[in-house]
């Protein structure tokens, strides 16, 4: 027994008026400074106007966003009120108003304690509008909540599957002034999220479709979109939301796992770091069998004779997108020093050892098995343990 | 040889199996917080049984079954079906599956269980590794 969550999505060109559809009184926009400054706040509110709803604006959500940040939203909602939250930016964003908006319909609940076990009862005050404004986080249309415990330097995978967004709006217009960095870290987290989406124990008919097919996109577009190409950044857009649901559904593994240790101890944004591990996992995994890789290396037309010629073409495949994409292929690269590295080494195992993802992947590392794990994604060799 | 689930032989079997095990002393070494396990009727098992632990830093202090529920207040109690218990056991069910689908109810400390989820899959595991006569 499991379900499938998805929200209503509506897409493409122009996708963005949906919002004056919403009736209420009030709406509140989660958003952050940088959306702000760059006028896609403005879009928003000029979108939500034929409602006639008083709005209430929080542009406060910093990258990789605290339990503190999402308690102090989800105050200014129970204050205020709203029908209607609206979430328009990227993953922390849309996790952080996810956050406040369970914060705001139990203010009983501990943030650190949203779980995926206990009914919420969401929606007796109010309802979710999720706007991308990356292409890779997928939280538009996942239950998934990343949230960050800045006294323990450690981000937690929560969630609850009554936190699906009512609404995903996928409008190719937010994204096409976004920076190649951002485009390349996004996008490859999407990626990761297709290929862990499609392997992990909690694959199922229903997810393997999406996140093939998030995969391919992402393999013939992110390049393009990188460079800037406009089509290229719509199937981008869409990509991302597919993986969300692929993903979001089967959930993700061991790459997000370390990825979420290695983004709460040294801030690598989170794309690139689940990104960055993605290859060094697969490596791993198919070593404990039960892997999915054949599959996953014929549908993107690789090499896949057997697991592991699968597996190392898979690997091959990735890391030449990220160079393709001037991503890093090692922690060194992305800027962690060895003595970083060692000095932190034991926060890093226990937070990924701990991290909700790394349970769900086919081969469940130890604690020592992390730490060469580490290791060897700093130095950039194979895993061969 | 089996033991019969749930017993309190099982549950101290079950005892020596998590203080035995180095993956579950690695897992769970910041758990705090003792637990009831709760099987519901089904098959031959005609009164709910009630298994107490107590799970401290990765170590299991005491393990006994209850005669009298109500004697303790336990951070945690894990309740449902002897039914389900048996497929969780017997890695026809994941455990994570079974409380997020309701099939098992967790109660406790969520942010505990949140920040410690290696820990209860280990706990689960150990399950899995007792020899065990089920009622259904």
């Amino acid at each position: 027994m499991w379900y499938f969550s998805s929200p209503q999505i509506v897409h493409g060109e122009g996708a963005l008026s949906h919002l004056g559809t919403l009736t209420g009184e009030r709406a509140c926009v989660v958003t952050d400074a940088t959306l702000k400054r760059l006028g896609l706040l403005d879009q928003v509110l000029a979108a939500l106007e034929p409602g006639g709803m008083q709005v209430l604006v929080i542009d406060s959500v910093e990258p990789d966003p605290s339990l503190k940040t999402v308690r102090a939203g989800a105050q200014q909602m129970l204050d205020f009120a709203p029908q209607w939250i609206v979430a328009l930016g990227g993953g922390s964003v849309i996790d952080a108003a996810k956050g406040m908006w369970i914060l705001y319909e139990r203010p009983d609940i501990d943030a650190a304690a949203i779980n995926p076990i206990e009914t919420l009862g969401l929606r007796g005050k109010a309802r979710f509008v999720a706007i991308p404004t990356t292409s890779g986080t997928g939280s538009e249309a996942t239950w998934a909540i990343v949230l960050t415990d800045t006294d323990e330097r450690r981000k937690l995978g929560l969630g609850s599957r009554e936190a699906i967004p009512d609404f995903a709006i996928i409008d190719p217009a937010l994204v096409a002034g976004l920076p190649a960095r951002l485009r390349a870290d996004t996008g490859l987290d999407a990626l990761t999220h297709a290929v862990e989406g499609f392997t992990s124990t909690y694959a199922s008919d229903f997810t393997d479709g999406l996140c093939l097919h998030a995969a391919k996109l992402v393999f013939a577009n992110l390049p393009a979109a990188v460079a800037g190409d406009a089509a290229a950044s719509e199937h981008m857009h869409n990509a991302a939301t597919l993986a969300g649901l692929g993903f979001g559904n089967s959930m993700a593994a061991l790459a997000h796992g370390m990825g979420h240790s290695l983004g709460g101890v040294f801030h690598v944004p989170h794309g690139r770091a689940v990104a960055l591990f993605l290859p060094y996992t697969i490596e791993f995994c198919v070593r404990g069998g039960g892997t999915r890789y054949m599959e996953l290396a014929r549908a993107l037309d690789l090499p896949a004779g057997d697991e592991e010629q699968a597996a190392a073409g898979l690997v091959k495949a990735i890391r030449d997108l990220e160079r393709a994409v001037g991503q890093p292929l090692t922690l060194e690269e992305a800027g962690v020093s060895r003595e970083q590295l060692e000095a932190e080494l034991g926060l890093l195992v226990d937070n990924a050892m701990n991290d909700t993802q790394t349970i769900m992947a086919t081969r469940i590392a130890s604690d020592e098995e992390l730490r060469e794990l580490f290791r060897a994604a700093w130095e950039g060799r194979t895993v061969e343990i | 040889m089996t033991i019969p689930f749930p017993s309190d032989a099982w549950i101290k079997a079950m005892m020596v199996d998590l203080n035995e095990s180095a993956a579950y002393l690695e897992a769970a070494k910041n758990w705090e917080g003792d637990f009831y396990f709760v099987v519901n009727p089904g098959g031959t098992l005609s009164e709910p049984v009630t298994l107490y632990m107590d799970l401290w830093h990765g170590k299991c202090r005491d393990a006994h079954a209850m005669d009298d529920p109500a004697a303790l207040a336990p951070a945690f109690r894990l309740a449902g079906p002897v039914a389900t218990w048996k497929k969780v056991m017997s890695k026809q069910l994941d455990p994570m599956q079974a409380m997020m689908t309701g099939q098992l109810k967790l109660t406790g400390n969520m942010a505990m269980v949140m920040k410690n989820v290696r820990a209860a899959k280990e706990l689960v595991e150990s399950c899995t590794r007792i020899p065990t006569d089920f009622p259904v």
